[in-house]
């Protein structure tokens, strides 16, 4: 099993971060992915090199401030479970962390390097200077 | 106009694998002949033995401490020192054409310029402010797949031969441990691509390319970097009459009798015996799912005669890049620099592949640098320790330009006396591996012609273990003294002498995107 954690403090209200990243539809706007697609609880995600994602939305808790899916319906994903959570760390900072489990256990390296490319961009956007 | 720099890589080529350095099977004759009229080094050292570590210290001229490559899957950041932008500052045309691997090779993502370059078929994404200081790349790798401009080219024009090269990875994305050939020796495979849409001509085909373009009186300095004879060992069939593999001698390093093969791997630092048994792999370098312990003595030979076979293509390839250059009138401000990025077991102590194994199979380079004839720089031969840490500040003194403030070692020296006067007393070698959980660490001097590796707290070793060999007594490195009392004195020097020497390591260290 690979396991992938990515973290980051943003100098913002957990309540802010989460209303972004806790919308599955946008994704394109903070993983650097082509685009992305929800219909109910499935979202399609497009990455650059022309693969595609089906996905299966298996959490997404707004009082928790958590969104977890799974990658479905690939022959080569034999598990995965990817986990953003957002946490408070006061009213005005809070802890946004992405985190991937998944066999074959070498691909989550690659999700987890793109993760810290959305992170940081989320915390680019959010961070209060 | 000033002196040009043809600098020749290849991807884990053994010290051994030269005629110049005592090779007895592969033809290599230009490369003899660079050694006949330049430099050889015959204590050269990478500052890695894996890849992207390795190859970011020559662009960076920094210890992997440094320029924070520590593993393979690590990118070098983007606005990292190059020697080449440097260059192309003074005026050089640059390129970098084979393997570069700066940058992760998986990335479904395309997140990183070397992948995406090729995956848009472009060499060169801003002509004013090139990736790295490469006015011009063009890529390849081991074989088909990716998105790098060979794997493209071939999928171009040849799609019938995208299939003929050995799948590196298995289905779960693991360095695969399929056999093949004779023997089934793993990463060995029969392939039926015809010799000139082999990755090792197209290097040369496009290198000559890429000169072809120049002015007559640019000075230029160009990267040709071959990705053999890297597994998989799956050089062109028809060319495979060359060395037949059951002609071959078992290589001087393989311990034949497996009691003693284990006595002297247990005499190691425990991850040697536990990669052996296949209860600890440490990281991607090697199939995980291949046991060493299964290696047989034809599986040796067989895959030594795939890697002959590699090497001497790798030669007559840098033969018609030479022709090339000659007819363009350059010859005689020419500078050829070869190396390799590391070493490769080959069949030593009954091991393939590399991973973390600081001995002279993956250590000890080849190394050589024929300066300018117009240079009038006598041949020589040099056993001072050297490393690649060495390349870029020789570069800029090939240029002659000052040596960049980023380098942390002085520009390979002319002789040995030379060598003193510079300073080349030592060389490090730094490895780090942490894939999921299985850590290790380990920092290596060699010097007066021992070589000393302490080991840092990780998954089967603590600090204050280590091995320490005898080059001169115990050059094939059996004998670990680390706990012998009569060299106590002697082993605490050079770890004093290293932890002085060595920079330290940026932390915290950087991300792992990728595998590999």
């Amino acid at each position: 099993m690979g396991t992938v954690r990515r973290f980051s403090f943003i100098e913002c209200d957990a309540d802010t971060v989460w209303a972004f990243v806790g919308a599955p539809e946008r994704l394109h706007e903070w993983f650097p992915i082509t685009s992305c697609r929800v219909e109910g609880n499935k979202r399609w995600i497009e990455l650059a090199a022309g693969i595609t994602f089906e996905e299966d939305i298996v959490t997404l808790d707004h009082d928790l401030r958590r969104f977890q899916y799974k990658i479905v319906n690939n022959p080569l994903i034999t598990f995965h479970l990817g986990t953003v959570d957002v946490i408070p760390d006061g009213p005005n900072r809070c802890l946004l962390m992405y985190s991937t489990d998944m066999d074959p256990e070498v691909l989550a390296l690659p999700i987890g390097g793109a993760a810290g490319v959305g992170i940081a961009k989320v915390k680019e956007m959010f961070d209060r200077k | 106009m000033g002196r040009k720099i043809l600098f020749i890589t290849t991807d884990q080529q053994r010290y051994d694998a030269l005629g110049c350095n005592g090779g007895l099977i592969a033809r290599t004759p230009t490369i003899d002949a660079l050694s006949k009229h330049g430099i050889t080094f015959d204590r050269a050292h990478p500052q890695n033995v894996v890849c992207m570590p390795s190859r970011s210290t020559m662009l960076t001229g920094q210890h992997v401490a440094t320029h924070g490559v520590w593993m393979n899957g690590v990118p070098l950041p983007e606005d990292a020192p190059s020697i080449a932008a440097d260059l192309r500052e003074t005026g050089y045309a640059t390129a970098l054409i084979g393997k570069a691997h700066f940058e992760p090779l998986l990335d479904p993502f395309l997140r990183f310029t070397e992948n995406r370059m090729g995956a848009h078929r472009t060499t060169n994404e801003n002509p004013n402010d090139p990736h790295r200081g490469f006015d011009h790349m063009e890529l390849a790798t081991h074989g088909a797949a990716g998105a790098l401009h060979y794997s493209q080219w071939i999928r171009d024009n040849h799609p019938e031969s995208v299939l003929s090269y050995y799948r590196v990875l298995d289905n779960e994305l693991q360095v695969n441990a399929e056999g093949g050939g004779d023997t089934k020796a793993p990463q060995v495979h029969v392939n039926p691509i015809p010799t000139e849409w082999y990755h090792t001509e197209w290097v040369a085909q496009r290198t000559i390319a890429w000169l072809e373009s120049l002015p007559a009186d640019k000075d230029w300095f160009c990267w040709m970097s071959f990705p053999d004879p890297h597994h998989p060992w799956d050089p062109p069939a028809s060319e495979m009459h060359r060395v037949r593999w059951q002609d071959l001698d078992l290589p001087e390093n393989y311990i034949a009798n497996s009691t003693t093969r284990e006595a002297v791997l247990d005499d190691k630092l425990r991850h040697w015996r536990g990669w052996y048994d296949g209860t600890f792999v440490s990281n991607y370098e090697a199939p995980a799912r291949w046991v060493p312990a299964t290696l047989t003595q034809d599986q040796v030979r067989e895959v030594n005669a795939y890697t002959h076979v590699e090497n001497e293509l790798i030669d007559e390839a840098i033969a018609k890049v030479m022709g090339a250059i000659e007819s363009r009138g350059w010859g005689n401000d020419l500078d050829v620099l070869y190396t390799t990025d590391h070493g490769e077991f080959q069949g030593d102590f009954g091991l393939l592949f590399k991973g973390p194994y600081h001995v002279d199979s993956l250590m000890r380079l080849p190394l050589i640098w024929r300066p300018a004839p117009s240079a009038n720089i006598a041949p020589a031969r040099v056993s001072a320790p050297v490393g690649h840490v060495s390349l870029a500040a020789t570069f800029a003194h090939i240029a002659g330009i000052a040596q960049p403030s980023y380098v942390e070692a002085p520009r390979l020296p002319i002789h040995q006396a030379e060598a003193e006067q510079l300073g080349h007393e030592r060389v490090l070698t730094e490895w780090d591996s942490v894939l999921f959980g299985k850590i290790v660490h380990l920092r290596t001097i060699c010097r007066d012609n021992w070589v000393c590796t302490a080991a840092l707290d990780g998954s089967m070793s603590r600090a204050g273990e280590g091995e320490l060999y005898d080059l001169t007594h115990d050059p094939l490195q059996h004998v670990n003294r680390w706990d012998d009392p009569s060299v106590r004195a002697l082993r605490e020097d050079l770890l004093a002498d290293m932890w002085d020497n060595l920079p330290s390591q940026q932390l915290p260290l950087r991300t792992m995107d990728a595998p590999v």
